[in-house]
């Protein structure tokens, strides 16, 4: 895997405040890395240095093998950037305003005008192409702020919350659009949603306070969740207390909570032994005792527990 | 330098798709008739020039310059689009000269519409063509050392208005350096710096140009005054860049 954005020991200060508190990591091609953490948690200030728009306290970032300080430009021809809440300029028109970022991209004539045409077909633009920006809605605004990020096809893609503001069939056409790009880039994005970093990515970072505090594959994040592999069924005229009790028994089983009636369903989650797999036992036995099971289902862990174990480790999981 | 001319580009066309520029050049050209006319008794002093014309300029720029310079870095970055255009492969110089060249050169087009006064003193007598010449010459670098301080005032703030006002009052020390009101309050410092101060008097400056005399010390003076500015729009960016 190509190394396409090297950061090294990344910190950023604001006075006294600790922005970003050494960061590092990398990014290869092909990679999708999601973001996540609470506002203020220091992922926009990262972005920003990423793509050169603050010069970081200390440490270095490289794409593509420059140095986004020392050799700005030759980086930033590489990077395409939707800054947070995707900023243009709103007097002009979705056209005037990509012709204008190609331009200063360096691309001219008729390269650009097929450049802008692909792009604009790619984010679902052409409706608009000719309406001031300040007149589109949120969504439009957001796409046109995508168009200009890829619009010279970059290596490295830099999304500042690329689907906030979006409605679901919106949210669903960019994160198919950033998967489609995926293989042939490195992409970096920030998102609140949780269920984005399923959809996309390929990696997930949770960064809190400046630090990272998590890296992995979005299953690894899953796994460090507490309800991670615990099973939950759903079983109809049983006593929740004999349910509870028999359900002990079974090989594995290392506690088992009471999820509240329903009626007169009986809902528990079985959390198994460190690393067990307990699916498969629980299910037989239920079928064995004759139980009426109204749903029996593995649960991968919450990201959101997770996050919020990570990300507020004072407050610990009720 | 090709980018700046595609900023330079959006710029000035940013100005003729806002109403900006026909309440700007519509009103620049109403008020210098007016002065001209009523204050400056063009028709009553019965000469064949257009000083009556050209005297209030720096009059009419402390309030219209810094209308026009407030928005060029103010509303970058109260709409964030400051940073989608430093992310662009740009050098801040670039960035910082290109909206500057624009606005300097809508000015221009400002100034160039008041030719009708230029016509009208040729029909009704022979002026000196070759003052009048020099004379918006003069004003236009002038109008170029005002934008230079909007530029970097602008750059400091996201507010528009603390913008505007800080930029007409330090463009009204500049008119001013020359004279008691401003010297008085270095009245403290020694002869040389006294008479540094002065010498910054863009009064003083605009007027021996408009005599007809294109002096390059004169116009040295403006360019190099536009370039401190300038370099100090790129140094304040820079800094406040981050809030």
């Amino acid at each position: 895997m190509t190394t396409m954005v090297e950061i090294k020991n990344l910190r950023k200060t604001f006075g006294s405040i600790v922005a970003v508190d050494g960061v590092s990591f990398t990014v290869g091609k092909g990679e999708v890395l999601g973001f996540l953490g609470p506002n203020g948690a220091g992922k926009s200030t990262t972005m920003k240095m990423i793509t050169g728009f603050l010069t970081p306290t200390s440490g270095t970032v490289r794409v593509c093998g420059h140095d986004v300080q020392d050799e700005a430009l030759a980086a930033k021809t590489r990077i395409g950037y939707l800054p947070e809440g995707a900023p243009a300029y709103h007097d002009m028109t979705p056209a005037s305003f990509l012709t204008f970022v190609g331009e200063m991209r360096g691309q001219r004539g008729d390269v650009l005008k097929r450049r802008i045409s692909e792009v604009v077909a790619k984010v679902n633009l052409q409706s608009v192409l000719d309406q001031p920006i300040e007149t589109l809605s949120k969504g439009f605004k957001r796409r046109v702020g995508l168009a200009q990020a890829i619009l010279h096809d970059p290596d490295v893609l830099i999304l500042d919350e690329p689907t906030d503001g979006l409605d679901p069939n919106q949210k669903y056409e960019v994160r198919a659009l950033i998967r489609a790009m995926a293989q042939e880039k490195a992409i970096i994005l920030s998102t609140h949603i949780l269920e984005e970093v399923h959809a996309v990515c390929s990696r997930a970072m949770i960064i809190a306070k400046g630090k990272v505090v998590s890296d992995g594959t979005p299953a690894e994040l899953e796994g460090q969740s507490p309800t991670h592999n615990t099973v939950l069924i759903t079983l109809s005229g049983v006593e929740t207390t004999i349910a509870h009790d028999r359900l002990m028994t079974v090989k594995g089983v290392k506690k088992i909570e009471d999820q509240g009636k329903d009626g007169d369903l009986v809902r528990l989650r079985i959390f198994p032994d460190e690393g067990q797999w307990i699916l498969q036992d629980v299910g037989q036995f239920a079928r064995e005792q004759g139980w009426d099971v109204q749903e029996l289902y593995q649960d991968r862990g919450q990201l959101d527990d997770v996050f919020r174990l990570l990300t507020t480790p004072q407050q610990a999981l009720s | 330098m090709d980018r700046i001319r595609v900023i330079f580009k959006r710029e000035f066309a940013g100005y003729f798709s806002t109403p900006i520029a026909a309440v700007f050049i519509v009103i620049f050209l109403m008020l210098s008739g007016a002065f001209t006319f009523y204050l400056g008794n063009y028709f009553v002093r019965g000469q064949a020039d257009l000083a009556p014309f050209f005297n209030f300029h720096p009059w009419l720029y402390l309030v219209l310059i810094p209308a026009l310079a407030m928005r060029l870095w103010a509303e970058e970055r109260r709409s964030g689009t400051i940073e989608l255009l430093l992310t662009l492969p740009v050098t801040m110089w670039e960035a910082v000269a290109g909206k500057f060249l624009a606005a300097w050169c809508f000015t221009g087009v400002a100034l160039a519409l008041t030719f009708p006064m230029w016509i009208t003193v040729n029909i009704l007598g022979e002026p000196d063509n070759g003052v009048i010449f020099a004379s918006y010459m003069g004003s236009l670098l002038m109008a170029g050392g005002f934008l230079s301080i909007g530029s970097c005032i602008s750059a400091l703030t996201k507010n528009q208005v603390i913008a505007f006002v800080v930029s007409v009052v330090i463009c009204l020390g500049f008119i001013l350096s020359g004279f008691p009101m401003v010297l008085d309050m270095f009245g403290w410092a020694p002869q040389f710096l006294l008479s540094a101060v002065s010498s910054f008097s863009f009064l003083t400056h605009f007027e021996s140009i408009s005599k007809g005399v294109l002096d390059l010390r004169d116009i040295l003076f403006f360019l190099s005054f536009i370039a401190f500015w300038l370099f100090a729009t790129v140094t304040v960016i820079d800094m406040k860049k981050a809030e």
